[in-house]
């Protein structure tokens, strides 16, 4: 590609054809003011903070969609762009809530480090904000009107990516807003709650509903066997929080962290993950050979299986009948555990951490319920925990590493990598292959079904079968699968879907500014982590093989069926409209 | 809610579900014509408005988000969201208007109707809003009602005149 | 009346224009057979040399702009008929869809012949709907008597147009907005780049006119461009469709050479002001457009002219406003035309009208603060740089231009005397 060469505030600069002047600018330690742009999404262009001065225009130019072209000369630092820099940030601070001191993005608002970037200190505006009601009635997420900035990120995340199509801006002038049709509340449209809006915010006007109250009530009720599950992405993630390089790994300190925090016992969601395998895998191999629907899909994202439950409810047979991890541990944590740490099961309090915010609505549905017991009652992101963490005065960075309790602390690498696209695949043949075959695998690793590819498939030989497999992350490339499906021109025999760009380690609950980059060192860890654990197959886990032989029988046994699997359903979202076009 | 039953959809009649299905057919169920198909649809609609439903409704015929579609609705002045009523009184309140004098105009359909802009009567027959220029500047003070074009509203006798046909 | 002449509107009244065949009784479609006979070279010259200026309101070379639509490659391309009119003010396009729909079609065949285009579409606003079964009709009648469609009167050239509806918004008259509509969507501004000229409607290459700068081809075309350059001046042949209206005794649209001053037009067309009252103002070219005080009556009506007064020919609205109108209240309801059309995609046009609106108010209400008219001028400064499309950029084009020109209805007398010595 042809190398453009250009000046930014007198600095020479030479960048290939196609670099927007604000991309450019970044090449010389320049950051432009920005509100809308994302290096993850398309050009917007509507917030014109990052307008520039580009010699020989007589407006200013938008350098987030502004082209280089050669000799072209931009000053990003006259009198005139500062000042119309700071009159834009002005307005959009006018019809802002400025109740930043009790706003969860206090101190991590892209808005607010704009304002002291500029100094604003006083305005003449009048700051009468005009805005829709609060959207705060579902268990996932917080849509606050009065905070939001219009930039449009969370539409591009909703249409673009997941292709939900929930969120829209709609109307206009000062009526403008970003909103679901008609302006429903989240859990009337067909909204998954992967929270993927929120990730991507600027500011406070979509974040995930905060129940770290909740949890330190827990904590402090003397009555209460508070216990937690930690699910894989959020070791490689947690570290964001506390200015650690991205894609640390922390799980010892996290652990470290949580007892600190007051957690009765600390497991690892990575025990169920390698359960759900154990499970899911048998399941995929009696559909194989007993014959059942095909190809099977994953059921571990709560945000995928709410997206099919809502729009693809005729393809339901399709889904394993498995409880996700987060709640397979839930429902052992509510009948195992009581049993053999000799607690009564009422005083058991079971909190997961997780990477999602679509978990806080998964934990809430009416069937995931053991013992006439909620099986999880209260989940947090990464990013609340992280904000207990701080809450707690503890200096997360200089801890010492500690270690998951038993009986759900050992974790196997086939469950540490359900944290990324790919890996539930990975995990599941790795053990369906040992499984059917009865034979060694030659080799551990699906490096095809990797990376951050939206689709990604395999053929695996498992004797003389040829299984074929595909993976898909984002619920954009979900829909491509689901619609081959739907014509019957699937060839697959399973599928794993995960809501979420990149898996879990992108998940809607992660560390804000998941972008791209970040996502693929988080990935990288996760692999680590596999690379160095002794055990990297599920059925090898000794935990998961005790608990089969003290406790659940065997995969798919009655013990399992009653605990482990559920019915997922239609979420009955759709209009049926058959009786009119009779 | 209970968006499964049919019973609920309350406007979306089996007969307006076909008038609706002729429309989408007319255009092809073209979705770049989508702004035309809702202009078409709003206009069987009793009180010309686009409810939910009927939006779920072409949301499904058409393949387009319902998203896109209320968008769409709530973007352009001359589709509405709200129930309007039988007739939708549009005042010219722009600049030319203002300047050749509307006010006699304003205050008397105000007087003849109770109602104040935005609102409309409550038999359900009339509805009042202000609108931009809509180019009747040599006719000027004007007025439209149901999309007819009436102007030179300089007294109160002439506005009722025009009034009076559609009482 | 005599001020006035009839090119582009000569067949105004000559036919009826809901029949074909009365049309082709007086000679119509003659200009497509003529244009047919040319090489795309010949005409795009011929447009060149006409000297068109956009009459939409930018006031681009159509000439060139032909030109530029002939040269972009491309087997399957556009040509979109803007007659969104929204300019408060301006209804001249009214006159040509409801007078002499034929010489429109004309034009759009004659325009999609020169650049190559297959497809031709009419974006017509809502508020003319009235028109739609007028030009539905001249669509038809057109097809059915082989001047549209396939294979135009045995020429091998096909063209088909297409009838599309607005819905009530202003920022729709913008080319790229207006594309957005036709393809069903809100109306927002696109991006640039890509340009609509290589990338519009359905990704094609699209070429946008506004009917009376079509109307005006289909003229030239059949009559030669002598004529039509026999009026107006050096810098600016021709003749212009005005839509005269306000305090004006004879409101209407006038065809006029370019030239005559707006007192000519104002007293001379227009009757004078209505009610023995005094001129207090004028706008031109809708709200978008400046506003000028009553001492600029001796300008005359030409683009470079009107330019040393900072104002323009715009889409050629002409408001006459008396002295009993208040210079602020003037500006509130063009405040109050962009608060309703804004499409509030870009911050500076969304939330600036908000800001400058209370201002306003409070002006209107006499409640101002002392810093309010320097912030108000400070935002509306903002607007003009910094917004997404010509709508924010030009919305406070009243506002400032009025402080300007009447600031002791600002409250700023002593200011302005102090800023003339």
């Amino acid at each position: 590609m042809k190398n453009i060469k250009i000046k930014i505030d007198n600095i020479d600069v030479i960048v290939p054809e196609g670099t927007t002047i604000l991309e450019a600018a970044k090449k010389v330690k320049i950051n432009i003011p920005h509100l809308c742009y994302h290096p993850d999404q398309a050009i917007k262009a509507n917030c014109r903070l990052c307008v520039v001065d580009v010699s020989g225009s007589k407006k200013l130019t938008a350098a987030c969609s502004s082209f280089v072209y050669e000799g072209m000369e931009v000053h990003t630092n006259t009198k005139k762009v500062r000042d119309m820099q700071k009159g834009i940030l002005e307005l959009i601070l006018a019809n802002h809530d400025q109740d930043c001191l009790k706003c969860l993005r206090n101190g991590n608002c892209e808005l607010q480090a704009l304002c002291q970037r500029f100094n604003i200190s006083k305005t003449n505006l009048e700051d009468t904000v005009d805005a829709l009601p609060l959207d705060d009635t579902n268990p996932s997420l917080i849509r606050d009107s009065a905070k939001c900035v219009k930039c449009n990120r969370c539409v591009d995340a909703c249409q673009k990516v997941q292709e939900v199509h929930v969120l829209t801006h709609s109307h206009r002038s000062v009526h403008y807003n970003i909103t679901p049709a008609y302006e429903m509340p989240l859990e009337q449209t067909f909204c998954v709650f992967c929270g993927q809006c929120a990730a991507v915010c600027p500011v406070g006007a979509i974040v995930e509903k905060d129940d770290t109250a909740k949890v330190w009530d827990a904590i402090y009720d003397p009555k209460k066997h508070v216990i937690v599950q930690v699910a894989p992405a959020v070791r490689v993630a947690l570290g964001d929080a506390f200015n650690l390089p991205k894609g640390s790994i922390v799980t010892g300190k996290m652990v470290a962290a949580l007892r600190r925090l007051g957690f009765d016992k600390i497991f690892d969601t990575n025990f169920t993950a390698d359960l759900t395998i154990m499970e899911e895998g048998n399941e995929l191999i009696q559909r194989l050979t007993k014959g059942g629907t095909l190809p099977m899909i994953t059921s571990c994202s709560p945000g995928w299986i709410n997206f099919i439950e809502g729009r693809y409810d005729h393809l339901l047979d399709h889904l394993s009948s498995c409880k996700s991890p987060q709640q397979m541990f839930g429902a052992l944590s509510k009948s195992y555990y009581p049993e053999i740490a000799g607690i009564g099961s009422k005083n058991v309090y079971t909190v997961s951490i997780m990477p999602c915010t679509a978990k806080k609505y998964e934990a809430q549905r009416p069937e995931m319920i053991t013992n006439g017991m909620p099986e999880v009652d209260a989940v947090l992101t990464t990013r609340e925990l992280a904000r207990m963490i701080q809450s707690a005065g503890i200096d997360f960075v200089g801890l010492e590493e500690d270690q998951f309790d038993n009986p759900f602390g050992i974790g196997t690498g086939a469950g540490a990598i359900f944290g990324a696209t790919g890996g539930v695949m990975e995990a599941a043949l790795r053990t369906a292959y040992e499984v059917i075959t009865g034979k060694g695998l030659p080799g551990l690793n699906f490096t095809e079904v990797r990376g951050l590819s939206g689709i990604k498939e395999s053929t695996v030989l498992i004797d003389d079968m040829e299984l074929k497999v595909a993976v898909a992350h984002g619920l954009g490339n979900a829909k491509i699968l689901l619609k081959q499906i739907e014509k019957g021109e699937s060839p697959y025999a399973f599928i794993e879907i995960m809501a979420c760009p990149g898996g879990c380690i992108g998940g809607g609950g992660q560390p804000i500014k998941s972008t791209r980059e970040v996502k693929e060192k988080r990935m990288e860890a996760i692999y680590k982590i596999d690379e160095d654990l002794p055990l990297r197959k599920s059925h090898k886990n000794p935990d998961v093989l005790k608990l089969y032989e003290n406790y659940l029988g065997e995969p798919l046994g009655h013990k399992s069926h009653q605990l482990l699997h559920t019915h997922y359903h239609s979420r009955g979202m759709k209009y049926n409209f058959s009786e009119l076009t009779k | 809610m209970n968006r499964t039953k049919t019973e609920g959809f309350g406007i979306l009649t089996r007969e307006l579900a076909q008038e609706i299905d002729k429309t989408i057919n007319l255009y092809q169920s073209n979705s770049t014509k989508l702004v035309g198909i809702l202009l078409d649809i709003q206009g069987i609609i009793p009180k010309q408005y686009i409810p939910r439903e009927v939006a779920a409704y072409v949301s499904e015929k058409m393949n387009i988000p319902l998203s896109k579609i209320y968008d769409v609705i709530s973007f352009y002045a001359a589709l509405s969201d709200v129930p309007r009523a039988d007739y939708v009184i549009q005042l010219c309140d722009s600049v030319v208007c203002k300047v050749t004098g509307n006010t006699t105009l304003r205050d008397t359909i105000s007087q003849l109707l109770g109602i104040k802009e935005q609102e409309s009567t409550p038999d359900g027959k009339y509805w009042l809003e202000y609108t931009p220029c809509f180019g009747a500047c040599d006719i000027s003070p004007a007025m439209r009602i149901n999309g007819k074009v009436f102007g030179h509203l300089t007294s109160q006798d002439s506005v009722k005149a025009v009034f009076d046909q559609y009482r | 009346m005599s001020k006035t002449v009839s090119i582009i509107t000569e067949n105004f009244g000559k036919y009826d224009p809901g029949s074909i065949d009365s049309y082709l009784s007086i000679g119509g479609f003659s200009a497509v057979k003529k244009a047919l006979t040319m090489s795309s070279a010949e005409i795009i010259e011929m447009t060149k040399k006409a000297a068109v200026k956009g009459r939409g309101g930018a006031a681009y070379d159509t000439g060139r702009k032909w030109a530029q639509a002939a040269s972009v490659p491309g087997e399957d391309k556009v040509v979109i008929c803007n007659a969104d009119e929204g300019e408060p003010c301006t209804f001249k396009d009214r006159s040509i869809l409801s007078k002499d729909p034929f010489r429109l079609i004309e034009g759009m065949i004659i325009a999609g012949y020169t650049v190559g285009a297959k497809n031709g579409y009419i974006y017509l606003r809502e508020e003319y709907r009235h028109l739609r079964p007028l030009i539905r009709n001249a669509i038809d009648e057109s097809v059915a008597k082989g001047y549209l469609g396939e294979n135009i009167i045995n020429t091998g050239f096909s063209f088909h147009i297409h009838l599309y509806s607005g819905a009530g918004a202003y920022v729709c008259g913008e080319g790229s907005t207006l594309i957005e509509s036709i393809e069903g969507k809100s109306g927002r501004p696109r991006i640039k780049p890509p340009f609509i000229k290589e990338c519009g409607l359905f990704q094609l290459p699209t070429l946008v006119n506004n009917v009376e700068t079509l109307a005006i081809a289909a003229a030239f075309i059949q009559h030669g461009v002598e004529e039509y350059l026999s009026h107006g001046t050096a810098g600016s042949p021709g003749t212009k469709i005005i839509s005269l209206a306000g305090n004006v005794k004879n409101p209407g649209a006038y065809e006029i050479p370019f030239g005559l001053t707006l007192k000519e037009i104002i007293y001379d067309i227009g009757g004078g002001i209505t009610d023995g009252h005094e001129l207090k103002l004028l706008q031109l070219g809708g709200a978008s457009g400046k506003i000028g005080p009553a001492a600029i009556v001796n300008t005359p009506y030409t683009y470079e002219d009107l330019a040393k007064e900072g104002l323009v020919v715009g889409s050629g609205g002409i408001l006459v406003v008396d002295d009993r109108t208040r210079v602020i209240d003037f500006v509130k309801s063009i405040q109050d035309f962009f608060i309703h059309e804004s499409c509030g995609k870009c911050t500076p046009c969304r939330e600036g009208n908000r800001q400058i609106s209370k201002i306003i108010d409070r002006f209107v209400e006499g409640r101002q603060q002392p810093d309010d008219l320097q912030t108000a001028e400070r935002f509306a400064n903002i607007m003009s740089n910094c917004a997404f499309c010509g709508l924010g950029e030009t919305a406070q084009s009243t506002l400032l231009s009025a402080i300007k020109h009447f600031p002791e209805e600002f409250g700023l007398t002593e200011v302005a005397e102090n800023e003339k010595h």
